[in-house]
């Protein structure tokens, strides 16, 4: 049920960004998630992204899966368009959109039913293959639509609303996405706005594939003792490597930072990603020592959140074809059919 | 002696040999001098689904008439296949020719009496030339293409014009395969009197400005005339040389001169699923997209498939048939796929299909199919096969209208939207069940929506109310039959006299029904013939069944599985379609065709013994 619209009225002082547009703008229909919902969390962190970003929202574009995540992209960024695809096959519906148009943004939106299982194929793919966008897995470990069963990422032990304990070994995303090629990888937690939304800028910044894990609880199914994705247990094991304040590229850097209390990474848009660190070092340019980091917190049973790796001069998929700079959907006959002249040269050729 | 064959520009040769030896160019070329001689010929492969060491056969049919069809029998065998060489001499026809390598002396009993056998020692000649293995088997078979020059009266120069035209600026390359022609022209003209074969090529003038091109091939170009942009496709026989034609024009026809960028993306996807995935997201966002696959390919893709038709995306499918169900027979072919594509996925779908009968009409077909898919917001299949994609044919030249444009279909415009136009998704305005769409990132607050395989209103907002989902149903009825009004129209050829018999017919079985009408004609037996090239049925197929007695449907496929689209799609006695159904894997012929009409017309001649008595 995701056709109750929101109410257009706009308070006066809603303060406008520098596209023109008040953070209610970047808003969508009503959600029609539970009350308290994870992914609810995550869409209103994309909404405060996109405003902070001064994004046209109609020059993004939204794609999912099937399931409760893939339902959000109803619920932020209603000027854009949006697309619903089939169950884990969203991954080659962007692919397709992005070589269509490379000028909008992409948002890809899934759950971990959606890209961990069914679609963990098309997952992998669009990592190697570098498409440019933003991949959001809302990862609550449970098939909530069809009421609680396990999901792929569930961890291996915990146990299920019912009952059950799960006997299978959980799929780590972001071990995924980085084995796989994406070029931004982070994992974050719903109920961490302060992490979430920088991370979330930084991603859409990015020009490449960009993926996010976050781990978005599921109150109704995946909530209570024994579960590894409730509320209680995210916040009592999130191990946050860093916190990243995302500095666009045309924006003058005021703040000066101590030395050796940050790491500066500057992308290839010009965006700035300053990662403030807590606790130890960590480099998240260094694609080999952040696999170990990440398998050590999946031996230790902490969940390891933040910006955990990053390759600043990402190459995407239209940079490996060559692509001319314009959108593929903008040409026309002029640029696409080469003529009668050509075809009988090539009449010629097959007498 | 036994009796020989002759025959003038009238004969089938077949070559048999082994996969991978390099005998498919060689082969090429002979079916080719004969071409440039003015004699249309018709060659067929007949291959394993193997890269190397299994057998493989060529096939040409030399015919002054132009019959393109398959004709069956074997005139003259190149025997160079020793795992094969019983079933191939049993296949040549009584007093037809063996052609084969004597070198090792062979016992009588691998020989017939009833044909004519000629030895000529190439693996002895080869020996006696070349030290390398390589150049030893390669050279072997343009040695026996000399041969056989000499037997049959091919115009030597023919063959070398066409090593210039294959080597240009190789010369060293075409020196010795010039060499390699004459040793097996010398030997022959020393030991052999030609005149013992009875086949011969003589000059005509019956091929005028045909092309001589493969289906893939020119489904590719007319994807490239087209318009499509982007292409997703996975490795499948026997399509992938389709796709990679497309990137061969691509690189040609296709990249901006001054920043040598490309004006296309082609990607290699991980499967079917992703093929589709990928073309139907570039055409959600405008972008002219296709795929081409095969049966198994097309099984994988039909829940995408449901999502275009159910959420109007326009998206261009070629299925290159070959034989099924499953992996099925991978190198054979056949039309067994248009149920699966004509109704693919759940609920109540229908889908366009166009049914190419050539080359020049799959270069017509692919272009036009991304014109319909973005007319009808739907998916379009271009339904060819292995017969037609495989095989060199020899067609009518390519053209192309300077005046035709891309029809992008019904876009709304950002001026239209400032305008104020009312922008219904899924609205119809006009009466032809299609709708108005806008692409993504067209205007910053209006003309947005949410695409989706679920149900929804006019508006394209989300609902599963009753009439609300009838209402769409039933628009998307209408929109097919605005395809079956838009779409390539039957063709009709009509019997010289009045029938009460007519034939329906489609795609591939075209060149093999053309020569069985003759050959129905020349016995007596008149009838109608109506090609079909398009699904949804135009209204003339119709008027076609209702205006004959009887109505043989002509496919390639157990089924009747087109008699069956027929008796779906419309109201008839079941008895009045009466199948002729040929699907063992190779391409249909004429003689089957007028055969088995011919005897089912006798049958309903007798008149049965109710009606004599009364």
């Amino acid at each position: 049920m995701t056709y109750i619209a929101k109410p257009k009225l706009h308070h006066p002082s809603l303060v406008k960004n520098k596209a023109g547009f008040t953070r209610r703008d970047y808003e969508g229909a009503v959600s029609t998630l539970c009350a308290g919902c994870g992914h609810d969390s995550i869409s209103a962190a994309i909404i405060q992204a996109c405003y902070e970003l001064d994004i046209l929202p109609h020059q993004v574009a939204k794609l999912s899966g099937i399931g409760c995540s893939s339902k959000t992209p109803t619920y932020f960024v209603g000027a854009s368009h949006g697309f619903n695809t089939v169950h884990g096959r969203m991954p080659s519906v962007l692919t397709g959109a992005n070589l269509a148009n490379k000028d909008l943004m992409y948002m890809g939106v899934s759950g971990d039913g959606d890209s961990a299982s069914i679609g963990i194929g098309q997952f992998a793919h669009i990592m190697r293959r570098g498409v440019n966008m933003t991949y959001i897995v809302m990862n609550n470990g449970v098939y909530g639509l069809t009421k609680g069963q396990f999901s792929a990422t569930a961890d291996k032990g915990s146990i299920s609303k019912k009952g059950v304990s799960n006997a299978d070994s959980s799929i780590d995303m972001v071990s995924m996405a980085m084995l796989m090629g994406a070029t931004f990888v982070g994992r974050s937690f719903s109920g961490d706005k302060h992490q979430l939304v920088p991370l979330i800028k930084a991603a859409m910044s990015h020009k490449g594939a960009a993926f996010l894990d976050v781990i978005s609880p599921c109150v109704a199914f995946n909530n209570h003792a024994g579960s590894t994705k409730s509320y209680d247990y995210v916040r009592e094991h999130n191990e946050a490597l860093n916190r990243i304040d995302f500095i666009e590229g045309r924006d003058e850097i005021t703040t000066d930072y101590a030395p050796g209390t940050a790491t500066v990474v500057q992308q290839h848009d010009g965006s700035i990603l300053r990662l403030r660190k807590l606790g130890e070092e960590y480099d998240p340019s260094d694609k080999i020592a952040a696999m170990k980091r990440v398998q050590e917190g999946l031996q230790s049973g902490e969940v390891v959140t933040g910006l955990l790796y990053v390759d600043p001069l990402p190459q995407d998929l239209h940079a490996n074809l060559n692509t001319v700079d314009v959108p593929l959907n903008t040409l026309n006959k002029p640029e696409l059919c080469p003529g009668s002249a050509a075809l009988d040269r090539i009449n010629a050729s097959l007498r | 002696m036994p009796q020989a064959i002759a025959a003038v520009n009238d004969f089938v040769v077949k070559f048999a040999n082994v996969n991978g030896s390099g005998s498919a160019s060689a082969n090429e070329l002979f079916a080719r001098s004969i071409l440039r001689m003015g004699v249309p010929v018709s060659p067929r492969n007949i291959f394993p689904s193997n890269i190397q060491g299994l057998p493989t056969w060529y096939e040409v049919r030399v015919t002054e008439k132009g019959y393109l069809g398959r004709r069956g029998g074997v005139d003259m065998m190149v025997a160079m296949n020793p795992q094969t060489w019983a079933e191939d001499v049993k296949e040549i026809t009584p007093g037809g020719y063996l052609f084969y390598d004597s070198t090792k002396p062979m016992p009588s009993s691998a020989f017939r009496e009833d044909i004519n056998v000629i030895g000529v020692p190439l693996t002895a000649i080869c020996n006696a030339t070349y030290t390398d293995a390589r150049q030893r088997q390669l050279f072997k078979n343009i040695i026996y293409l000399g041969a056989l020059s000499v037997l049959l009266g091919i115009d030597e120069n023919e063959i070398k014009r066409l090593f210039g035209e294959q080597y240009k600026g190789k010369e060293k390359l075409l020196d010795s395969n010039a060499k390699a022609l004459a040793l097996g022209r010398d030997w022959v003209a020393q030991h052999i009197d030609p005149s013992i074969v009875k086949l011969k090529v003589k000059r005509a003038d019956n091929v005028g400005d045909r092309i001589f091109v493969e289906g893939n091939n020119a489904a590719a170009l007319g994807a490239v005339y087209g318009g499509a942009t982007v292409c997703a496709w996975y490795p499948i026989t026997p399509s992938s040389s389709l796709a990679e034609a497309f990137m061969a024009h691509c690189k040609k026809l296709r990249h901006d001169k001054e920043t040598g960028k490309a004006k296309y993306a082609i990607v290699q996807a991980e499967d079917e699923l992703a093929s589709i995935g990928i073309v139907i997201g570039a055409g959600w966002n405008g972008a002219r997209a296709f795929t081409s696959t095969s049966g198994p390919g097309i099984s994988l893709m039909t829940e995408f498939i449901g999502l275009a038709s159910f959420a109007e995306v326009p998206a261009v499918i070629v299925n290159v048939q070959r034989g099924g169900p499953s992996t099925g027979m991978p190198t054979r072919t056949q039309q067994s796929d248009l149920l699966s594509c004509a109704y693919a996925s759940n609920g109540d779908t229908k889908h366009v299909l166009l049914f190419p009968e050539d080359p020049k009409e799959c270069f017509d077909f692919t272009a036009e199919a991304l014109d319909l898919a973005d007319r009808l917001q739907t998916p379009v299949f271009v339904m060819t096969d292995l017969d037609i994609g495989m095989n060199h044919r020899l067609c009518q030249p390519f053209q192309w209208d300077e005046t035709r444009d891309l029809d992008r279909g019904k876009v709304m415009t950002a001026e239209d939207l400032e305008a104020g136009k009312n922008f219904g998704r899924y609205l119809d305005v006009d009466g032809d069940g299609i709708p108005f769409r806008t692409y993504p990132g067209t205007h910053p607050s209006k003309g947005s929506y949410f695409t989706r395989g679920t149900t929804k209103d006019e508006y394209a907002r989300y609902s599963e109310e009753g009439p609300v989902y009838v209402r769409n149903m039933e628009r998307l009825q209408k929109k097919f039959l605005t395809a079956a009004r838009i779409a390539p129209q039957p063709v009709r050829y009509s019997s010289p006299k009045p029938t009460s018999y007519g034939v329906i017919y489609f795609g591939s079985t075209s060149p093999a029904m053309a020569e069985a009408l003759d050959h129905l004609e020349e016995a007596g037996n008149h009838v109608n013939a109506l090609r079909v090239r398009s699904f949804p049925l135009a209204t003339s197929v119709e008027e076609f069944v209702h205006e004959h007695d009887k109505v043989f449907i002509v496919e390639q496929n157990r089924d009747g599985q087109f008699r069956s689209m027929l008796m779906n799609e419309f109201t008839f006695d079941a008895r009045k379609l009466v199948p002729v159904l040929h699907y063992d894997g190779t391409p249909i012929t004429a003689r089957f065709i007028a055969a088995d009409i011919a005897k089912k017309l006798a049958q309903f001649k007798v008149v049965p013994f109710e009606k004599a008595a009364s």
